[in-house]
């Protein structure tokens, strides 16, 4: 009775109470009808049947013997609350009701016999049954189906039978079933066990009554463990009632009364098993009633009322198992953590109180044994049963049973037990996203894996969670964490776990929680581990594991090979900090790389390391940034400041590199990938702290962080000493080129003009010491710009032809040669662009020369680039007309009307530019009337001068509909007038625009002098033409001016014949001197009505300048002369 | 460094005024800053009380919602009664806690005075950390 599960509840009080009947008479073995019958009860019992736990006995079962009433409590002194076997009893072995059952037909032949052969079954039952109030039933097994209830009265037989049969059997009739056994056999069982559980609560219900009749005879001095064992079983009989309400209110009434019971340290286990017990019960009811917040008030209720009864001390351990138990049973829907923490607080207790010698002998005889195996009541013990007084009797025989007890405890295997729960509760703080209380319980099951000596799995848990506080910055807790998964890797002989656990341990964010000694022991043994010996066992470890571990380390010395090493330190908080840095961002090719590393040890003891080295992404480099250290392995922890490589804790020490880069590498970053420090022996060991990147481990970063964002001023320190925080990683720098000392110089004479050969002198001169060789120039646009100013730009280094398309935009690698120091070269380039706009030329010098870095030489390949914007505009602003004959603006042409076209060339250049020529190349729909040489031939034009000229034309008729015809070009041939001989012309071709053409009926033009003169006749021929294929009817008026007469015909009807022409001649006489108004001609068209004269007088002078009358030569005043 | 010794000074009153408080813990985001402990026995396990109830913390503000967030302050009550030790929590909006373990016993304090001591201790406490 002392298994470990000694504390868990007892099976019939975790079930659900049912009530209990007894079916007798049934041969389920052999009986096909019987076994059908009971089929019927049993199988397949569904939820909505009702709640009745059915049994098959025998007719003869003897049943529990009931003990005589009593009729006074007045000497009766109860012996403990509750019986252990009591509640079994009414759960399994005290029915409710029996019922007998017997096949028996009403027409039976030999009924007399059967019936009192049923009755004496009955009565074998009721005398079993004596003293106790179980109700009998009997039900007669008929293999003739009923007959319909109207033929009921009918009957009589029937009827008659049955009355005499309940007489014989003294049954009332109520009691008294028939089971006909037809097909519907399921039906009647329903019918019947409904009848059944009926009678069974009107048993439980005279069973409250009777337990309720015993509360006058008691008195609360000598029967308060009766007031709670009555108040339970009434609780406990309403629930076999299934009457849960009053079952709850009881067991509320019963939990009251246990915790009003005097409790001592003898009594306290009943006590508190009892409250458990009602506890249990009334949390489940509560539950069941849906009311869960109520469950969970009781239960804290309970706890705190039971917490500090914790009994004897020397068995505390139980306590701490009773309260885990507690918390277990409610666990589901509670609580599993805290119960996880009782079953460790039992462990905790168990260590302390039952670690007895292992000569102390379990006592003899066992005080656990009891005469029946069993308790008689619940939470008593074993060697004084039934004992109320508080005063021990027989204080050897309490000894022993403590002691045994104690024995016992210490075989209970703790660590399972608690794992258990744990990871049930672990399970659930996943579920509700707990992270940390998830952690924490991983702790502890890792811990409890460390006592239940499974160290693998106690490592890996522990392991899994180190990171996280790790990274939270809790540093108790992960000192705490540590130290226990240092045992583990001791016990183990993990040596790489080891050296890791010990190296953090010694970090800086742990130092403040450990002790010196402490740490100086774990320093201490790390070395010895370094020099290949067994390190000295962890304090608080079990002997028989430490004895194994000391074989498997001396095994790991044996073993060779496979010692090195590799620790990744930027996972954890290492005992030395390291932080790299470049001296700069970036260095010229032609100086060396600079380079610091910083180490600061946090551990208590100066140490040696026997190597440091940096390692780059360019391994090339790796040979330049070496330090290394041989000495005597022994000499690790000695006090010298001596070596290069032994660091003093809280000194940063700082060691320099140099190197020269590799000229493949300008323009590229070095980054130093790992930073490696090696602590080694000549025994063979070497452990190899690795830090990626430029330094810095698991809390470097948050430290940074903290150190910006504090106020704190730094302390002032001596010159020699560096600050730590002061100090920034710099894990990478940029191998720059050389610095060129070249000059490059550019003359132009800006803007340039569109598709000149634009000139651009480079000149470059040599500031180098040495020669500069292999000089190579690269001009032109520079790359990246508008795709189309590529299209439109073309470089060539000849200029006395206007380059075309196929020139490049970017001339590269023009040989220019060695330059001597001081050497100039002179470069023209010619730049010819094709559109307006903004350009970015580029000229790129690149050479070669000799340096010397740091003893080494070296090609410094330097390049020196020169950028330069240039404006490219149009050279000319040309602007075309068409004119009349008359200069008046035309906005279209008529054909074969001559016109004039008049070109404006205005010069937009800052410069001075001479047009050698000027070409009017006309289009197949012009004609030139007369020469179309060029007017402006070799003209020089200043800024905003301009230049014009003006030729006639006229258009052949076009094909109707057609109305836009294209002129021609217009070419004017220049130059810069500042230009060489040699240099080419630039031809501008100016596109000329379209213009409309229009045909006329008639055309008119008038011939006459260019001037008149006052009282001389002034001739004037009018010239009609007929332009259509028409004949045409013309009206021909001349409206008189007030400056002149004139003769002819001042009305006319006249009519042309298609093609041919009309004069009309005219003697004007002019009357006033100056610009005089002519008199118009006014011309009808009969043909075509809509055909304004307006059009035509355009055509036809309006105005004339008469000169006024001559002084005669007068012949007199020439005499006179 | 006056204003340091007038917060420690100002957290001793507290002290006094919660003579039962186990534990106070000020906290940035989740990594503690200045804990001072009264219990000598069994620190441990208050600190990882202490931790876990980080998840209380977290979870009541994530239910508060961004809104609440905001706002100057925020006295988070009760974040768990464990068996015998009471822990509440209080944050600012510039992220630092202050966490306090109470003996679960000690009945007469009530919820406004732990929120009135818990607000000035988590003040001065901000002050101290700042200089």
């Amino acid at each position: 009775n002392m298994s470990p599960t000694q504390w868990d509840f007892p099976a019939e009080l975790c079930c659900r109470p049912m009530a209990f009947v007894a079916l007798t008479g049934l041969d389920v073995t052999y009986n096909a009808v019987h076994r059908a019958i009971w089929d019927a009860f049993c199988v397949n019992r569904r939820a909505d049947r009702v709640p009745i736990s059915f049994k098959v006995l025998p007719g003869d079962h003897e049943y529990p013997k009931c003990r005589t009433k009593r009729t006074s409590y007045e000497w009766y002194i109860p012996k403990g609350i509750l019986k252990t076997g009591w509640m079994n009893k009414h759960l399994n072995l005290v029915p409710a009701l029996v019922v007998v059952f017997y096949e028996l037909d009403w027409d039976e032949a030999q009924w007399k016999e059967k019936q009192s052969e049923c009755a004496t079954k009955v009565e074998i039952v009721r005398q079993t049954l004596q003293g106790r109030n179980t109700k009998v039933a009997v039900v007669l097994i008929q293999k003739k189906t009923p007959l319909p209830p109207v033929s009921i009265g009918e009957d009589v037989i029937a009827s008659e039978r049955a009355a005499a049969l309940c007489n014989a059997c003294d049954l009332s009739g109520k009691s008294l079933f028939v089971l006909p056994h037809t097909d519907h056999l399921v039906g009647y069982i329903i019918r019947l066990e409904n009848a059944f559980y009926e009678h069974a609560q009107t048993y439980y219900y005279t069973e409250i009554r009777r337990v309720k009749s015993h509360k006058e005879f008691l008195n609360k001095t000598t029967h308060q463990l009766l007031f709670v064992r009555h108040q339970f079983k009434i609780a406990f009989f309403s629930e076999l009632k299934q009457d849960t309400q009053n079952a709850l209110k009881n067991y509320r009434a019963a939990y009251n009364l246990v915790h009003e019971l005097r409790a001592h340290e003898t009594n306290i286990l009943e006590i508190k098993t009892m409250a458990g017990f009602i506890n249990y019960k009334i949390c489940r009811l509560c539950f069941q009633h849906n009311t869960p917040l109520d469950a969970i008030a009781q239960f804290r209720k309970h706890i705190d009322l039971c917490k500090k009864k914790i009994g004897s001390a020397e068995l505390a351990f139980e306590h701490a198992a009773w309260m885990s138990k507690q918390f277990q049973a409610f666990g589901d829907l509670f609580d599993e953590e805290q119960a996880a923490y009782y079953a460790q607080e039992r462990k905790q207790l168990a260590i302390l109180l039952c670690s007895h010698e292992s000569s102390v002998a379990y006592p003899s005889p066992d005080p656990l044994e009891t005469p029946t195996g069993v308790l008689d009541f619940y939470g008593q013990r074993p060697w004084r049963q039934g004992i109320l007084s508080f005063d021990l009797s027989d204080p050897e025989k309490e000894k022993a049973g403590i002691l045994a007890l104690q024995l016992k405890e210490r075989e209970v295997p703790h660590s399972e037990l608690i794992i258990a729960l744990l990871s049930n509760a672990v399970a659930q703080f996943k579920k509700y996203k707990c992270p940390r209380m998830k952690s924490h319980l991983m702790v502890q099951m890792g811990e409890e894996y460390y006592h239940a000596k499974d160290y693998t799995k106690a490592l890996k848990l522990l392991d899994y969670v180190m990171c996280d506080y790790r990274s939270e910055r809790w540093w108790t807790l992960l000192t705490s964490i540590l130290t226990t998964a240092l045992k583990c890797s001791y016990l183990m002989a993990q040596v790489k776990d080891y050296i890791t656990y010990s190296l953090e341990l010694l970090g800086r964010a742990l130092a403040s929680t450990l002790k010196d000694d402490q740490k100086s022991r774990i320093e201490k043994n790390l070395i010895k581990v370094l020099m290949n010996e067994s390190p000295d066992p962890e304090p608080d470890t079990d002997p028989t594991a430490v004895k194994t571990a000391q074989k498997l380390w001396a095994d790991r010395i044996s073993l060779a090979g496979s010692n090195v090493f590799t620790i990744e330190v930027q996972d954890y908080i290492p005992f030395v900090q390291c932080k790299a840095r470049f001296q700069s961002p970036s260095f010229h090719v032609d100086a060396p790389v600079e380079l610091h590393v910083y180490l600061k040890p946090d551990c208590p003891h100066p140490i040696r390391f026997s190597k440091l080295c940096i390692n780059f992404n360019n391994q090339e480099y790796n040979q330049y940034c070496v330090v290394e250290e041989a000495y005597q392995s022994n000499n690790i922890l000695e006090q010298s400041t001596q070596g290069t490589l032994c660091l003093v804790p809280g000194k940063t020490r700082k060691f320099s590199f140099k190197f020269v880069a590799k000229t493949e590498d300008v323009g590229k970053k070095i980054e130093i990938t790992a930073v490696d420090l090696i602590l080694d022996s000549d025994t063979g060991r070497c452990v190899v702290l690795n830090w990626r990147g430029g330094g810095g481990d698991a809390a470097s970063s948050q430290e940074a962080l903290q150190a910006t964002r504090s106020f704190r001023r730094r302390p002032k320190l001596p010159e020699s000493e560096v600050d730590w925080e002061s100090i920034a990683i710099q894990a990478s720098t940029m191998v720059i080129s050389r610095v060129p000392k070249m000059s490059v110089q550019l003359r132009h004479e800006p803007p340039a003009l569109t598709n000149e050969m634009y000139c651009l002198v480079v000149t470059v001169k040599s500031l180098e010491d040495t020669v500069a060789k292999d000089v190579w120039l690269t001009a032109g646009l520079k790359p990246g710009q508008d795709a189309n100013l590529t299209q439109t730009t073309h470089v060539t280094l000849n200029g006395t032809e206007i380059c075309d398309d196929s020139h490049p935009a970017l001339l590269p690698d023009i040989p220019i040669g060695d330059l001597q120091p001081g050497e100039k070269v002179e470069k023209p380039l010619y730049v010819r662009c094709g559109t307006v706009g903004t350009r970015i030329f580029l000229v790129h010098v690149a050479y070669a020369v000799n340096t010397v870095v740091e003893d080494q030489e070296v090609v410094c390949k330097c390049h020196k680039d020169e950028v330069i914007t240039i404006e490219t505009v149009v050279p000319f602003d040309v602007t075309v007309k068409f004119i009349t004959t008359k200069f008046e603006h035309l906005d279209r042409v008529y054909a074969e009307i001559p016109f004039l076209l008049m070109i404006d060339i205005l010069s937009a250049s800052p410069w001075a530019l001479t047009i050698l020529t000027s070409q009017l190349k006309l289009a197949p729909s012009m004609v030139a009337v007369d020469q179309v040489d060029s007017q402006v031939e070799k003209v020089i034009l200043q800024t905003g001068e301009s230049a014009s000229e003006c030729f006639c034309l006229q258009c052949p008729p076009v094909p109707d509909g057609q109305n836009g015809v294209a002129s021609g070009l217009y070419i004017i041939s220049w130059k810069r007038s500042s230009a060489a001989e040699s240099a080419p012309l630039v031809n501008t071709v100016i596109t000329l625009p379209h213009v409309i053409v229009e045909t006329i009926p008639l055309h008119v033009h008038a011939d006459l002098p260019s001037f008149g003169r006052v009282r001389e006749s002034l001739p004037v021929k009018y010239n009609l033409q007929n332009k259509t294929s028409l004949v045409q009817d013309v009206e021909i008026s001349v409206e008189p001016s007030d400056a002149f007469m004139f003769s002819g015909l001042k009305q006319i009807r006249l009519r042309i014949l298609p093609g041919t022409e009309q004069e009309m001649l005219y003697n004007f006489y002019p009357l006033m001197a100056g610009y005089q108004q002519l008199p118009s001609l006014s011309i009808n068209l009969l043909r075509f009505p809509n055909f304004s004269s307006q059009l035509l007088r355009r055509f036809l002078p309006t105005r004339i300048f008469v000169k006024p009358q001559g002084r005669q030569p007068d012949e007199a005043s020439i005499e006179a002369a | 460094m006056k204003m340091r010794e007038g917060g420690l000074f100002l957290s001793l009153i507290c002290f006094e005024v919660i003579s039962k408080s186990v534990l106070l813990f000020w906290l940035f985001q989740n990594y503690p800053l200045y804990i001072k402990s009264v219990a000598t026995e069994n620190e441990l396990k208050f600190h990882y009380t202490v931790h876990t109830s980080l998840d209380v913390v977290d979870e009541k503000i994530s239910a508060m919602g961004k809104a609440l967030v905001d706002q100057r302050e925020l006295y988070l009550g009760l974040l768990y009664p464990t068996e015998d030790y009471k822990v509440y929590g209080y944050v600012t909006n510039s992220k630092v806690k202050f966490v306090m373990v109470v003996d679960s016993s000690n009945t007469a304090l009530r919820d406004n005075e732990i929120r009135s001591v818990s607000i000035s201790a988590g003040y001065r406490r901000c002050f101290y950390i700042a200089v």
